[in-house]
């Protein structure tokens, strides 16, 4: 006879029981940003190329580049490029085995969040 | 006819089966946009909301145009590979090749258009 009383087995940590990291989040966030960027250079070369075609293409891609909607592109896009930077620079410290005990690791995760937001801000002042 | 024992084959390039090269490359291109980046955001910001007459003056500038043009080819390999490292890890089968060569395509559509922009905004 089979044994159908349930054991209880542990369970191997997955994404819905493991408890939320910066370095799992700082991980996440340069894919999602790397990746999110393409929206934005879309639009800024969907911008450039009407510039250079005329005058009656550069108005209709600089009102969208220029509305709400671009806007909410490049303000976003600036944060994303910020935080890739910041954590791509992280990269390249960790691959010269540098920064990788946990405590350090944590840091350089809150530093790429605040440091993107502080520079996303100066962008805004800046230009 | 191959000879080169399986061994030899194997050796260094480990389980991604082509070695570091995929990563070499993301290194090198990191760090030209590392150094390019922030001076062509600042370019692309100030000419963000121009009329088309200063728009078209920036672009045709070398220091724009050649950076500009520098920051799109490195940066859009540097998306292809970055992506296609991104589908490699959640896609599967034909999925993933459709969206590999997605990926690569509009990637080089996007350095296309924007050479041929700079090209046009500077003759």
């Amino acid at each position: 006879m089979a044994e159908v009383k349930r054991v209880a087995r542990p369970l191997s940590p997955h994404l819905q029981i493991y408890r939320v990291q910066m370095t799992a989040v700082s991980s996440i966030l340069t894919r999602i940003t790397g990746n999110a960027l393409i929206v934005g250079v879309a639009l800024a070369v969907w911008w450039l190329l009407a510039a250079a075609t005329s005058p009656e293409a550069f108005s209709t891609a600089n009102w969208v580049a220029t509305s709400w909607f671009g806007d909410l592109v490049f303000t976003g896009s600036a944060w994303a490029v910020w935080y890739h930077y910041l954590a791509g620079l992280r990269h390249l410290y960790f691959d010269a085995g540098h920064g990788l005990d946990i405590k350090t690791a944590e840091r350089l995760g809150w530093g790429c969040v605040i440091g993107s937001v502080l520079l996303t801000i100066l962008t805004i002042v800046i230009v | 006819m191959r000879y080169l024992t399986a061994r030899k084959r194997a050796i260094g390039k480990g389980a991604s089966h082509s070695g570091t090269e995929h990563h070499w490359s993301m290194t090198l291109s990191a760090v030209a946009l590392a150094f390019m980046v922030p001076s062509w955001v600042y370019v692309f910001g100030h000419a963000l909301g121009q009329d088309l007459d200063t728009v078209r003056a920036t672009f045709s500038r070398p220091f724009p145009a050649i950076l500009t043009a520098l920051v799109l080819v490195i940066g859009m390999r540097h998306f292809a590979k970055g992506a296609t490292m991104m589908v490699e890890d959640y896609a599967h089968g034909t999925a993933r090749k459709m969206s590999i060569i997605f990926v690569y395509s509009i990637s080089t559509m996007i350095v296309a258009c924007g050479l041929y922009a700079l090209v046009r905004m500077a003759i």
